[in-house]
């Protein structure tokens, strides 16, 4: 219990540093947001109300403050391209990537965890051989590819689903969830891969162990042993991975979406990037943060309570 | 009992030095201008001439993806010798010395590693804008900490070790004994790092310049552009996106068997070095 709390208090600090970080890195960039606002009509006096509006005649400390506390609150700031509220943008936007992400994430569990023990358990077999090269192709191919050659042969010649036309939750659940098998997949495949490469070798490794050789000793069957004993100690450093892979899939789905045409969260990132409407960038830098700095204290906190050599330390 | 050879090291040589060759190639010979446009020659399938096809602009897409691989290596090449540069110096400086600095400076690297460097990426060109020259730059910078992490662990083990002792018994100097004495030694440790960051840095040019924000339309062709701008003609002209998105993932498949062969085990590493965390 001391041990959780004095995680989420150095979770609460570090999401702060973040902030900072976070507020500091748009303060910098070159150039006033409300000429660019203006555009063709910014005359000073223009100029000067509209920062008056905005705020940006504050000390930066205050502004700071002023901007944090309206995060938590939820009220993000207004849009400069679109001069609404960045929470209206937003709505419904971070639900789609959490979807997205979730299959995803779900996918390379089911793939790969029963495919990695499988191999492990047949290793150095031919079979095994061959997979294992498949693997190292599959992933070495970036996922925005897979995107494209997925929504060539499904979406273009089986017409499994119609590339770009992307339906939303509300008009038809069973359609959106059908729509996003295929760019989960894509960011999934090349994922699994890594992680059936993790898992295969940390349980060949651990294989080898005195304890395997005891548990078979009084009678176990293979597959007992490879589930009850194996299995157990082989999973610990996966799981760490699957922490990183989760913020992979994250920072993925921001690609993938770009592939599949989903307005999702990170489409929203990519245009406010490139139109340069900064109050949203920094919206969606802070979230996708929070989410990143989140798995890996998850990550960290169950690891103690998975790996019992730890919590009865 | 002889060793059996490095397969995945030789295969991971033996394609990328295909590759490199014909990037090379490609900057000083492609068999028809990659930017020549054509309204005759529109999107016509591989042929004789056309051995990978041609664009919706008539454009030949294997002179195309040879010089969009050129740009994406080269981008690699200065990003990678950017962080390997600055990270190593950093790493041994670090490892070498040990106390407060080194301390600090990792828990910065554990900061920065924890995100994704597609993000980080996004950031920094959200404020600085894009082109060629600040890609290099910002995954320089990016990849910096992996290399200095690499470094770090290699100069902080060798550290204690007799040969360093002796030397400086004998009174070597500590920049010598870092770079003449300890380096040579960490070799395959950092060539593999190296063949590593490779394979991030194209595959993260690749996947900016398919987000359009890497390289400029206006500079030159780059993998990521081609496959971006393929998508609009997926249908009509299947072979563009297949090429270049073929092209990035030999560039990556040649890198990772390198790094693999090497030894260098990037998963485990990253696994076993939470596992000491915790333990400790």
């Amino acid at each position: 219990m001391k041990y959780i709390l004095k995680k989420v208090a150095i979770f609460l600090i570090t999401l702060l540093g973040i902030s900072v970080l976070v507020f500091l890195a748009f303060q910098i960039i070159p150039g006033d947001p409300t000429t660019r606002m203006l555009g063709t009509q910014a005359t000073p006096e223009k100029v000067a109300l509209l920062r008056e509006q905005l705020g940006l005649n504050e000390p930066a400390v205050l502004r700071y403050f002023k901007w944090l506390v309206g995060f938590v609150k939820g009220d993000y700031g207004t849009s400069y391209s679109y001069n609404i509220p960045v929470s209206e943008l937003l709505s419904g936007k971070i639900a789609i990537t959490a979807a997205l992400s979730g299959i995803s994430f779900i996918m390379v569990l089911v793939i790969s965890l029963p495919l990695g023990v499988i191999l492990a358990r047949f290793a150095h077999s031919i079979p095994d051989r061959i997979i294992s090269v498949l693997n190292q192709i599959i992933m070495s191919i970036p996922a925005f590819f897979i995107g494209i050659i997925f929504t060539y042969v499904f979406g273009l010649i089986f017409k499994l689903f119609t590339p770009g036309d992307f339906i939303p939750y509300a008009e038809d659940p069973s359609k959106f969830w059908s729509f996003l098998v295929f760019p989960a997949l894509a960011i999934a495949l090349p994922k699994s891969a890594m992680v059936i490469k993790l898992l295969r070798s940390s349980m060949v490794k651990e294989m080898s162990e005195d304890y395997v050789r005891t548990a078979y000793s009084r009678g176990n069957s293979r597959w007992q042993v490879l589930s009850r004993h194996v299995m157990r100690n082989a999973i610990i450093p996966v799981i760490t991975f699957l922490a990183v892979t989760l913020v992979d899939i994250i920072a993925g789905s921001i690609i993938i979406e770009q592939v599949f045409a989903i307005p999702g969260m990170g489409r929203l990132l990519l245009a406010s990037i490139i139109g340069r409407d900064l109050p949203v960038v920094q919206t969606i830098i802070m979230i996708i943060s929070i989410a990143v700095i989140s798995v890996n204290y998850i990550a960290d906190i169950s690891y103690k309570y998975i790996d019992p050599r730890i919590r009865f330390r | 009992m002889r060793k059996s050879p490095n397969y995945n090291l030789i295969a991971g040589c033996s394609l990328t030095a295909v590759t490199v060759s014909v990037i090379v190639l490609g900057f000083f010979w492609t068999p028809f201008d990659p930017d020549a446009m054509s309204p005759i020659k529109k999107s016509i399938g591989p042929c004789l001439s056309h051995f990978l096809g041609t664009d919706n602009f008539g454009r030949d897409i294997l002179s195309r993806v040879m010089e969009g691989a050129g740009t994406t290596l080269s981008i690699a090449f200065f990003a990678v010798s950017i962080g390997a540069t600055f990270g190593t110096l950093i790493g041994g400086l670090t490892g070498y010395f040990g106390g407060v600095a080194d301390e600090i400076v990792m828990r910065i690297n554990d900061a920065v590693t924890a995100f994704p460097s597609i993000l980080l990426a996004l950031v920094v060109v959200s404020i600085t804008g894009t082109g060629k020259e600040i890609i290099i730059i910002v995954l320089g910078i990016l990849f910096i900490p992996s290399f200095a992490r690499v470094v770090r662990g290699e100069f902080a083990k060798q550290r204690n070790m007799d040969y360093v002792r002796n030397a400086k018994l004998m009174g070597v100097r500590h920049t010598r004994i870092m770079f003449v004495h300890i380096l040579p030694n960490i070799g395959p440790v950092l060539l593999s790092s190296i063949a590593i960051g490779f394979n991030n840095a194209v595959l993260a040019e690749a996947s900016m310049s398919f987000l359009g924000v890497g390289i400029k339309p206006s500079e030159s062709a780059s993998l990521g552009r081609i496959l971006l701008e393929s998508q609009s003609y997926l249908f009509s002209a299947p072979w563009q996106a297949l090429s270049a998105g073929c092209a990035i993932s030999i560039l990556i498949l040649g890198f990772a068997l390198i790094s693999e062969g090497l030894g260098y085990r990037r998963v485990w590493r990253t696994a076993t070095k939470r596992r000491r965390k915790v333990d400790a």
